[in-house]
């Protein structure tokens, strides 16, 4: 099951971040991932939601700019050399990370590291058929879009 | 089809108007001459008396008053009439100094009563129509004048003053308003609330007049997409009476001077030389029929071109262009002359709105032009390449138009204060 990335606008002003994470805890949802990528000028905050349409709610009705996007989280053994493996896999067949950002210190001593690529389907076919580990929503214990349409 | 208001004047001959100019002139220079020492002390300064002023062709001979006299002569030094005779004051938004105050006679608000009530005929409305007046009221002209051109024109008046947006939807919604009058950016606000509540269907307007502010055509069109009306421009200084001196008819192309009120100049704002019609150059005002205010060639400080044109409305009144830029609200910055419409057209045609904010600053002797814009989804991405490519191709494009390079600066929607008033576009915090 794809998970959801969701990527918010941030201006370049003290606070802007906080008021985000007030209104997210506010409604009761928990951040499994965040990265932030800057410029001088502004930021992209991207973040993992527990549950991701109701964070896209949240973050609409507050006039938030923001997108969300399907990327590929994939579980390493928490160890050296765990990371290098996917990265070699992917580099072999030429897939282009964007960008990748980690949640490490899990309970069952994966390292899960969240990959934005261009075809996110693709890569994780390619993982798999290299056994790797995709994680899913419910792994990561997040409730995404793709759940609700589901129900 | 064309609606007027008072056909016979707004349609007149043009050997009657320019009868009527004459002989109104001549009366009034008399009449300023007799009631106010301040000016007829400029007139003898410049060896001019009310005899030499025989015809509208005279008129160059007169000295000029400019904001600085109005606030010299602050607070009576400029009126005409006894104070038993005045019944109202307006006053402009003094950015420094003194306010200037402007009086009005029974018979002064009735003429500018009838001059809001032919912007109103010209924007279509009629007494079948509710007339949603989302100006100020109070010391601020465009609340009152709208007001009491809706009211001679027998529209349903809903003097809803500025700001509270819960409040102006609600009544919109339930009495059915067909004509808004408003800033234009309190304007594009209202649409943009109206498209976030989805409340499309339930708005019935069909026209709104919209002024006290600049505003590009890119922005007339977009109001007009987004509420699916005709947006008026719409022209007037507190000084000269308020909103209509100048109007919109259905051609929207210019705007008509009501000539049989206002005789208009254009002048070299650098020599004060009358300049031919058709050339650009400083809007100059001499209003022939106030009693109470009554100003002789006022500098209005707005760059403009005027033109004598057969408009498809019938209306003969000469149409002066969208003011280009004033010469008090030009920027020069590092030299060079910036309109902040020149930003905001720039803005418009890349898609981003036209809330903004333009500050200047100096930084090591040298000027900075900073532009901060908001940002909106279909400029975001989630790469910052790809924003980082449409924030370059802005800056070229601001580059383009001004000729000197401006730092834009992306922020949140909505983080740039919106007017309810008058929009603070610029902030210009040099020490000089």
């Amino acid at each position: 099951m794809a998970i959801h990335q969701i990527s918010v606008f941030l201006e370049n002003r003290a606070g802007q971040l906080a008021e985000i994470t007030a209104l997210l805890a506010g409604n009761g949802i928990d951040l499994r991932a965040i990265n932030i990528a800057e410029t001088s000028d502004y930021g992209v905050l991207r973040l993992i939601a527990s549950h991701e349409p109701e964070a896209c709610r949240v973050l609409r009705e507050n006039g938030f700019i923001f997108s969300s996007g399907e990327v590929v989280a994939v579980g390493v053994p928490d160890e050296p050399g765990g990371l290098n493996r996917l990265l070699q896999i992917l580099a072999e067949k030429q897939i282009d990370v964007q960008y990748m950002y980690s949640i490490f210190g899990q309970p069952n001593g994966m390292a899960y590291m969240i990959l934005r690529v261009a075809a996110p389907a693709e890569a994780s076919a390619l993982l798999r058929a290299n056994d790797m580990h995709l994680a899913g929503a419910a792994e990561l214990g997040i409730v995404s879009s793709d759940q609700e349409r589901q129900e | 089809m064309e609606r007027y208001y008072q056909k016979e004047i707004e349609c007149a001959s043009r050997d009657q108007i320019r009868a009527w100019q004459d002989e109104r002139l001549v009366r009034q220079v008399r009449h300023v001459w007799d009631n106010v020492p301040y000016y007829r002390a400029k007139m003898e300064a410049t060896h001019v008396a009310p005899d030499d002023i025989r015809s509208r062709d005279d008129l160059y001979k007169l000295p000029f008053l400019s904001k600085a006299d109005l606030r010299e002569a602050y607070p009576f030094g400029l009126l005409a009439e006894p104070l038993e005779k005045c019944v109202r004051i307006h006053s402009t938004s003094g950015t420094t100094g003194k306010r200037v105050v402007a009086f009005y006679t029974k018979e002064d608000i009735d003429l500018w009563d009838d001059c809001c009530a032919r912007a109103l005929a010209a924007a279509g409305a009629g007494p079948e129509d509710v007339c949603q007046v989302a100006y100020g009221y109070g010391l601020f002209t465009g609340g009152f004048g709208l007001n009491g051109g809706s009211q001679k024109l027998g529209c349903l008046t809903l003097p809803m003053s500025s700001g509270n947006t819960d409040r102006q939807l609600q009544f919109m919604e339930d009495l059915g308003s067909t004509i808004l009058c408003c800033t234009p950016s309190y304007a594009a606000y209202l649409a943009e609330s109206i498209h976030e509540r989805g409340l499309q269907d339930k708005i019935h307007l069909k026209a709104g007049i919209f002024g006290a502010e600049a505003w590009s055509e890119q922005m007339r069109q977009d109001i007009q997409k987004s509420l699916g009306i005709k947006a008026y421009d719409i022209y007037g200084l507190t000084e000269l009476s308020g909103p209509g001196v100048a109007y919109e008819c259905s051609a929207q192309a210019g705007m008509h001077i009501n000539e049989d009120h206002f005789i208009a100049e254009i002048i070299d704002p650098d020599t004060g030389e009358v300049l031919p019609e058709g050339t650009q150059g400083e809007l100059v005002f001499t209003s022939i029929t106030k009693q109470a205010f009554p100003l002789l060639r006022y500098r209005t400080r707005d760059i403009c071109i005027l033109r004598h044109e057969n408009c498809p409305c019938g209306r003969t009144h000469i149409k002066m262009c969208k003011p280009m830029g004033r010469s008090d609200d030009m920027l020069i910055v590092k030299g060079v002359n910036v309109f902040p419409s020149q930003i905001e057209t720039v803005l418009l045609e890349q898609g981003y709105t036209s809330n903004y904010q333009i500050v200047v600053d100096r930084v090591n002797n040298s000027d900075t032009l900073d532009v901060l814009v908001e940002m909106t989804p279909e400029h975001f991405s989630d790469s910052l390449a790809e924003i980082t490519q449409r924030e370059k191709s802005l800056v070229a494009a601001l580059k383009a138009m001004l000729g000197i390079f401006a730092q834009v600066h992306l922020v949140s929607p909505k983080s740039i204060a919106r007017s309810e008033g008058k929009a603070i576009r610029v902030i210009d915090k040099r020490k000089i």
